[in-house]
């Protein structure tokens, strides 16, 4: 393994604190505005940084992610792309962790062991593929882990405690717990039910565990810390994007600070938030 | 043929056809297709559930459905006998109920009490809602924004039938899409919710599951030919989009060398311009929508958008047994373009007196070239799938008559 996704969540460990992790589409709402923003995460309070990689047909994503897609494939995202994007990125920071999010047909039409190959020389972390369950491995998910990239599962409330081991068997780097039944973006999660399940995982992994899916704001995001090792938000932020649009799609003077500016609202969040 | 030889064992215990099939779902989905998959195997072995399964299409369904020899078209076409297996004439006017009512018994069985399905010419979602009336269960049919503007008889059954019929705004506005909504919905509603996809897509079981419901077409039809002509037929063809039709027709007939299986694709404004919906004839292997198939897509594998005048057939992938029997030879793939499926509906009507669907339309092109080239002592069966009462006013949009 690259190593980096493990020492920053020993090093949070250390702190006592949970981390943030932001997700955003790659090229989203164009290329340059992305890696603007990008550049600034670390600064602004992101502690592992998960980058869409942009599908025509995101069948697991609510309209805002949906739409956050769309943008950036209408300007000009590819695979190809967004891996020169996390070459650039790590080239400035060799610390944050990267960790590629999106669905499998991208992957295998670039050609999966070449993706691999590709994804690892350009300093990316870890893979979160939704549409690859256990049951299909031997695809990408063990090609990945013979070449030093995590391989992030996503566990869910629909996950019991017979579907548990085969999640966890290939799982690295951490858990993702999905703590809605839905598509991202939609409804929240309510704390005292995350509570309940990241302790359940607890119980039959080491593996650090992040919860997504529905926390938008800081309140939120401190809730979840308290009983998760990481807060991960998405939606809220390609929302606050999406808000710095003119009517043709293009940015408006100010996006890039605020789309950091709920970072740092986020990560202020999560770190004054005691773990329990 | 011995069975370790056949072609009818497939797909393997993870649902390979090939290098084709598989389970490419969201982590939330995945207990409940193995849920799925369970009640579908014991469902296969109880007898109580063929028997209601036999009473529904025998008596609601009205089959089997006739084997009928269209001489005037054989007359015209000058080659091989042309039958029409006449699955146009199920109750909702399509083979689509065949599988609807399938599955609704199956999802019954589980418990479930809220049926959502995809509908793309609404012939699979009519028929959902259909079944979903009688049985008295909760029907939400997400449709296309593009389809429900081309479809609008079948949106108003639907309707009639008590169906929420949702429009799906994403997107290419087309059939995709609504499998896109359908999945998210899915993904919402685990507990009560039974996804009832209406061709051989999706993740295993589904391409099995349904092509198990529509095999019935083609048990029919080879019973029906032994006892009308005393032999087996030349050659089978049927329009494929999603291929649920064809794969009913073909799949009983895998294992008989001497028929020629043929699947015709919509190639819209000819595969050539780029605006068609020929998966196998134009796509490369891909993963869409919970399986590798042959599949429409761009260099950096986004999925295309189909195009064909026929909303049952404006699907970018097609079902993975199809892309294997493709592979291995087994069967032949052709096209039609919209042209030519206009040709085939107009010309059906007059000869016969049978208004075709533009899916079947499709397929009824392919054997306009495909007959004449057979001798005179030859038989083919095409599959009439569908009666093209719903197709009327883009038909007479297409012909520049207003109605």
């Amino acid at each position: 393994m690259s190593g980096r996704i493990d020492a920053r969540f020993k090093a949070l460990k250390e702190e006592g604190r949970a981390g943030l992790v932001t997700f955003l589409c790659a090229g989203d709402p164009d290329i340059p505005t992305f890696e603007t923003i990008l550049a600034g995460l670390p600064q602004a309070g992101a502690d592992l940084i998960e980058i869409g990689m942009p599908f025509s047909d995101p069948m697991a994503d609510g309209p805002a992610i949906q739409a956050g897609n769309l943008r950036a494939l209408k300007n000009g995202i590819s695979v190809a792309r967004t891996l020169e994007i996390v070459r650039r990125f790590r080239a400035a920071d060799p610390a944050t962790p990267i960790i590629l999010m999106g669905y499998y047909n991208p992957i295998h039409h670039y050609g999966r062991h070449g993706f691999l190959d590709d994804a690892k020389e350009a300093g990316v972390d870890g893979l979160i593929i939704v549409d690859l369950p256990p049951e299909e491995d031997e695809e990408l998910c063990l090609p990945a882990l013979e070449r030093g990239l995590n391989f992030i599962r996503l566990a869910t409330p629909t996950t019991d405690a017979k579907r548990l081991p085969a999640v966890l068997a290939n799982t690295s780097g951490f858990l993702y717990y999905v703590s809605l039944t839905g598509i991202t973006g939609v409804k929240s999660a309510a704390a005292g039910e995350v509570g309940e399940a990241v302790a359940r995982l607890r119980a039959s992994t080491d593996l650090p565990i992040a919860v997504g899916f529905g926390i938008r704001e800081p309140e939120q995001a401190a809730a979840i810390a308290r009983h998760a090792d990481a807060a991960v938000v998405g939606s809220a932020l390609v929302s606050e994007l999406a808000s710095c649009l003119d009517e043709e799609g293009r940015p408006q003077p100010g996006l890039v600070e605020a789309v950091l500016g709920k970072v740092q609202a986020l990560a202020q969040g999560v770190r004054g938030a005691r773990r329990k | 043929m011995s069975k370790p030889n056949s072609l009818r064992t497939g797909p393997d215990e993870h649902g390979h056809f090939g290098i084709h099939g598989g389970r490419y779902v969201a982590e939330t989905l995945m207990p409940l297709i193995l849920e799925l998959e369970e009640a579908w195997e014991a469902a296969k072995k109880d007898p109580s559930f063929k028997a209601e399964l036999d009473h529904w299409l025998k008596d609601y369904v009205g089959r089997p459905s006739p084997l009928y020899l269209a001489e005037r078209l054989t007359e015209q076409l000058g080659g091989a006998k042309v039958y029409f297996k006449r699955d146009e004439l199920n109750h909702t006017g399509a083979h689509k109920i065949n599988n609807c009512i399938g599955q609704i018994l199956l999802a019954k069985r589980m418990g479930k009490t809220r049926i959502i399905a995809e509908t793309g010419a609404g012939q699979h979602g009519v028929a959902t809602a259909t079944v979903c009336a009688r049985l008295g269960l909760e029907c939400i049919v997400y449709m296309g924004a593009l389809d429900i503007e081309r479809q609008q008889p079948n949106v108003f059954r639907m309707r009639l039938l008590g169906a929420d019929v949702r429009a799906v705004h994403s997107g290419s506005r087309s059939l995709k899409d609504s499998m896109n909504e359908a999945l998210r919905d899915w993904v919402t509603n685990v507990r009560d919710t039974f996804y009832l996809i209406g061709t051989v897509a999706g993740p295993h079981p589904y391409p099995v599951m349904v092509r198990d419901f529509q095999s019935i077409i083609g048990n029919e039809a080879r019973e029906q030919i032994l006892e009308k002509e005393g032999r087996l037929p030349d050659a089978l063809v049927a329009a494929v989009g999603g291929g649920s039709n064809a794969i009913g027709l073909f799949h009983p007939f895998l294992d008989d060398g001497g028929v020629r299986l043929v699947a015709v694709e919509a190639a819209g404004d000819g595969v050539e311009t780029g605006r068609h919906a020929a998966a196998m004839t134009a796509g490369t292997p891909g993963v869409l929508h919970g399986s590798r198939s042959y599949l429409m897509q761009d260099d950096d594998g986004q999925v295309l958008e189909a195009h064909s005048i026929s909303a049952g057939l404006d699907y970018p992938g097609i079902g993975p047994e199809h892309s294997w029997l493709k592979d291995i030879g087994r069967m032949e793939v052709a096209s039609a373009t919209d042209r030519e499926a206009l040709d085939a509906f107009q010309l059906c009507s007059r000869l016969e007196g049978i208004l075709p669907a533009l899916e079947p339309s499709h397929a009824l092109a392919h054997v306009t070239k495909l007959a004449p080239a057979m001798g005179k002592d030859k038989i083919l069966i095409m599959n009439l799938c569908g009666r093209g009462d719903k197709d009327i006013f883009t038909v007479a949009k297409a012909m520049g008559v207003e109605i």
